[in-house]
């Protein structure tokens, strides 16, 4: 028994059928909980004064619109090498997703950013880096929705995003060169740089909830492709028959 | 929770940045399960026909 | 005189590009004109101007070259020719290469060539020119490269221009970032060669990967 078993759009659906509800109702709890904590309670900090609970969505959110381009990386590369539809479709789900959390992550930093820098927005390399993340995920959207034919668009898409995750790692790498001259004193606090034993746990509590949450999703929508895609098959038989 | 929104100067930053958060996500929550519920409704129709 | 079918292809596209209505000559004036145009925007202040010169020549070149990128394969895709193309007993990442190579010939040299003459008219001194000219020599092979990914990837696309554009532009990130930064350091008087080491090397990875990621995108469009 192999693990590419699962690959098999059946069995993917039959196996994956009894997770969603439970993996619904453990992101909702944590979520709750984290939630709760970090907005009632975790004190102040003494710099950031409230702004510090913003911290609490913008970090989990700006971890996920990275690793999700890295799950839509890995599931495009299965899909070309082993040619499974369900690795492919999986790619497909995850993009909205993704780009989503970017958009929660640039909001977020920006709301967060005027009160405590002065501005929305600074041309700093880890900002300008997400910003063209966002552009990426749009591309990707862009082209699965314009290819009509559906085994073409994954293909395609997925040669797309090899290309683009190759350039994610050399734009991150030019954006962070480019700043080091344009900024002298970076503005930027380090998510990482010091985070007080206050606030840790329930940053690492909904650290978890976003990613609880991110499977769910990821799986609901990876299964509405896999049904999509067999009502269209089962549509193209009946015409031909 | 009143007490902090009337007298906190970032409460109005804070709440905007939930208040995205909430939006966004519930977007896609919201149009996930629609697509969801469709994309079912148009399997078990067309697996029905077929058997007919 | 033998002529290799490489060779031949490089020579056939680049008299397509150049012919009245090729599109060749065209490209270029874009370029010309968006650079002309940014003065008019900032104003003529000599100093402002110096300072944007190798941003704002770097970002026509990413524009113009874009644009010119549909007659990559999209011509020879519709009339069949690309058909006959992929059954010629030439790989197809030759292929790819040659048209690429014929792209640039067309887009990028001319591009290169003329580009003190803008960086002139915007102001740069002359001791930033040569830097300017090396580095659009160095880099906008580059352009042609990674932009052929997109045009393969997009070729089956109706009206996919739109589509290209959102592709390819936060592809072409890099090049824009080195490019810019080597005209500035000219300019501040700093050393070049760094820069100018990190913009060829991606120009080399460009035309390493292309030619095999964009017949991979043209042989899964012919399907």
């Amino acid at each position: 028994m192999s693990i590419w078993r699962y690959a098999n759009p059946a069995e993917f659906m039959r196996i994956t059928d009894p997770l969603v509800a439970p993996l619904w109702g453990a992101a909702a709890v944590l979520l709750a909980v984290g939630l709760w904590w970090s907005v009632a309670l975790t004190p102040d900090d003494y710099q950031q004064g409230s702004t510090v609970k913003i911290l609490f969505i913008h970090v989990p959110a700006a971890m996920l619109a990275i690793n999700t381009y890295a799950v839509m990386a890995v599931a495009s590369g299965v899909g070309l090498i082993r040619r499974h539809h369900v690795s492919f479709l999986v790619a497909k789900a995850a993009a909205p997703v993704g780009a989503a959390f970017t958009a929660i992550a640039l909001i977020t930093g920006a709301v967060w950013g005027q009160p405590m820098w002065g501005t929305w927005w600074v041309w700093d390399a880890r900002l300008t880096a997400v910003l063209i993340m966002f552009f990426f995920y749009l591309g990707y959207m862009a082209l699965w929705a314009a290819v009509e034919e559906p085994e073409k668009a994954a293909d395609l898409s997925a040669v797309l995003c090899l290309v683009g995750v190759v350039f994610a790692f050399l734009s991150r790498y030019a954006v962070n060169f480019w700043a080091t001259l344009h900024q002298g004193a970076s503005l930027s606090v380090a998510e990482g740089q010091r985070v007080d034993d206050a606030f840790r746990t329930p940053l690492y509590l909904m650290i978890v909830a976003f990613y609880l949450f991110f499977v769910a999703i990821l799986l609901v929508r990876a299964r509405t492709e896999i049904r999509a895609r067999r009502a269209r098959s089962l549509r193209l038989q009946e015409a031909r028959a | 929770m009143i007490e902090y929104l009337t007298t906190d100067r970032h409460a109005l930053y804070v709440v905007a940045a939930y208040g995205a958060t909430a939006a966004i996500l519930g977007w896609l929550v919201w149009t996930t399960l629609a697509a969801n519920a469709r994309a079912r409704r148009e399997m078990q129709d067309a697996e029905q026909r077929r058997k007919r | 005189m033998v002529r290799s079918p490489f060779a031949a292809l490089v020579r056939r596209d680049t008299r397509l590009a150049l012919r009245l209505g090729g599109g060749g000559a065209v490209g270029i004036a874009f370029f010309v004109l968006a650079v002309v145009l940014i003065p008019l925007g900032v104003g003529r202040e000599t100093a402002t101007l110096a300072r944007i010169a190798g941003g704002v020549l770097w970002v026509a070149a990413l524009l113009a070259a874009l644009l010119s990128l549909d007659r990559l394969f999209q011509a020879d895709y519709e009339d069949g020719s690309l058909d006959q193309l992929m059954l010629a007993p030439m790989p197809l990442e030759q292929v790819v290469l040659a048209k690429t190579i014929a792209h640039w010939l067309t887009t990028g040299l001319p591009m290169t060539l003329i580009a003190p003459v803008l960086g002139a008219m915007l102001q740069l001194p002359d001791t930033a020119l040569p830097a300017l000219v090396l580095a659009m020599a160095a880099g906008t092979p580059a352009l042609s490269f990674i932009g052929a990914i997109g045009a393969a990837i997009t070729v089956g696309v109706r009206r996919g221009g739109l589509l290209l554009s959102i592709l390819v532009l936060p592809l072409y990130i890099p090049t824009l970032v080195f490019g810019a930064r080597v005209v500035e350091h000219a300019l501040l008087g700093l050393s070049t060669a760094g820069v100018m080491g990190l913009l060829g090397g991606l120009t080399l990875f460009a035309a390493a990967l292309s030619p095999f990621a964009s017949a991979l995108a043209l042989r899964i469009n012919a399907r």
